[in-house]
């Protein structure tokens, strides 16, 4: 990225390398939210539909979980896939994948616990109705997961802004490296440490606009959505 | 007895109590519910008209006695149907919502929209097929619960005052899908305070106040012949407490 420019400027010349931080900071978020969400739906929703011995702890520590520091998941993965660490042998450490591990593993307790309030809400409402139709234990989450999409889209743009703000993570599981692991916020923080303040800012500007756009777009989805099936 | 009935009737409750949260709702119930024209269960407000249909449809588990269908105890719901007084609408369109009903009752996927379709038509909300149903009105609603009760087929249909907040012609109407219902064999067991409503229905009447069945008749003799004041003091339009 030529220093001299500002961020609108390699924009508007189409600059090769930011579109390539762009795009990596985009595809490595939107798949550990993909992951999260895979994962934290059904687990929110069997731990509202669910009781269990431990069930209040788990649900406190999930909870606690949403507020867990960046750097402590990026360093807890780093150890984990460092090369003398138990997943060394896989070689992710400083790749996209192990930046997208971690940022799974910080969005999903966030999804989880939304999830779990969201199911649990709702199957007060809908629980008798449900249970008179004999549905099982498998149907009521995936019913309740479908009858509350809605919520659950903000659940999931919770998780979403979560990943694409935070730099700890990637910076110390991907390494900042130029043109394979440089994500939006590591390289503004990368830019800020030279001084570059114009071009931070306006990566800055860039990131946050491309998070409305997203937030933007679920929500026209979820208002046309609505508009269809109520 | 030969061979054990796969009938869910008759539905018997055998000195039944039901208490939570340290009220007594039901207090020492004894009641036997047979085929026939529809049962009407009347009483005033917080008598136990709720609880007790929840204990008929097995959501609730008796505190105390207990709660047979056809001489078994644990028989699945499947021969069962509830509406409840504030049906629980899922967010999909109307359609969608009795084809769901069609699925839970184990209804071949093959057959369901011919099968909704012919519900929809029975409780007439064919051209409301494909509205979202939490933006019906609420005696739509109240049809679409129905038609999706009545999507399982059931021996046994709970309607816990299913007209309470609908208009004379959405009462009538509603009436008249379940009394082709019960004509069609399926045993309604239906609470209500409507003494016009029970006249119109039942074929007999469980009186309830205060957690107790005071009285049960055919309609005509709880009609004209009370056999206590309480009954005799609801029938009059007195206010019963
Ligand atoms: N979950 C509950 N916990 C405690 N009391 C309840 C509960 N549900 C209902 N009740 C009480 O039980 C009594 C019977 O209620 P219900 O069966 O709903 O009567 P009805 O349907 O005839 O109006 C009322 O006094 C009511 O306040
Ligand atoms: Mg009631």
């Amino acid at each position: 990225m030529p220093e001299s420019m500002s961020a609108w400027q390699l924009i508007a010349s189409g600059d090769a390398t930011l579109f390539a931080i762009v795009r990596l900071s985009l595809v490595v978020s939107l798949s550990a939210v993909a992951i999260a969400g895979f994962i934290g739906l059904p687990l929110g929703a069997i731990l509202a539909l669910t009781r269990f011995p431990g069930r209040s702890v788990l649900i406190v520590v999930i909870n606690g979980f949403m507020g867990l520091p960046p750097v402590v998941v990026g360093l807890t993965v780093y150890l984990l896939l460092s090369r003398s660490g138990p997943l060394g042998a896989l070689g992710l450490l400083f790749t996209p994948t192990a930046m997208i591990i971690a940022q799974s593993l910080l969005v999903l307790p966030i999804i989880a616990a939304l999830t779990r309030q969201t199911i649990e809400d709702l199957w007060s409402e809908y629980g008798d109705e449900l249970t008179a139709m004999g549905v099982g234990p498998s149907g009521r989450v995936v019913t309740l997961l479908w009858d509350g999409r809605f919520s659950l889209i903000t659940a999931m743009l919770a998780g979403f802004g979560r990943a694409a703000a935070e730099v700890g993570t990637v910076m110390i599981v991907g390494g900042n490296i130029e043109g394979f692991t440089r994500t939006m916020t590591t390289a503004i923080a990368l830019e800020t440490s030279k001084g570059n303040l114009p071009l931070a800012m306006g990566l800055g500007l860039i990131l946050i606009s491309l998070i409305l756009v997203i937030n933007a777009a679920a929500w026209g989805v979820r208002v046309w959505s609505e508009q269809r099936t109520g | 007895m030969m061979r054990a009935s796969l009938s869910d009737l008759p539905l018997v409750l055998d000195c039944v109590s039901f208490r939570a949260g340290g009220t007594t709702m039901l207090d020492r119930l004894s009641l036997t519910i047979g085929p026939g024209a529809p049962t009407l269960v009347v009483g005033p407000n917080g008598s136990g008209k709720t609880s007790l249909l929840r204990l008929c449809m097995g959501l609730d588990a008796p505190s105390e006695g207990a709660v047979s269908w056809g001489g078994r105890t644990n028989t699945p719901q499947t021969r069962r149907a509830i509406l409840f007084q504030e049906p629980v609408m899922l967010r999909r369109s109307v359609a969608a919502n009795i084809a769901y009903g069609l699925a839970q009752a184990g209804y071949p996927r093959a057959r369901r929209a011919g099968r909704t379709e012919e519900l929809l038509d029975r409780v007439g909300l064919l051209e409301l097929a494909a509205r979202p149903a939490r933006r019906l009105s609420g005696g739509e609603q109240q049809r679409v619960a129905l038609a999706r009760a009545l999507a399982r087929e059931p021996e046994i249909l709970l309607l816990d005052e299913p007209t309470a907040s609908l208009d004379p012609a959405a009462t009538r109407h509603f009436e008249t899908i379940a009394l082709m219902a019960a004509h069609s064999g399926t045993k309604i067991v239906m609470a209500s305070h409507d003494l016009g409503q029970v006249r119109r229905l039942a074929g007999d009447v469980v009186f309830m106040v205060r957690g107790r069945i005071l009285e049960q008749a055919s309609a005509a003799d709880f009609f004209d012949h009370p056999s206590t004041p309480e009954a005799a003091a609801f029938i009059r339009g007195d206010l019963v407490l």
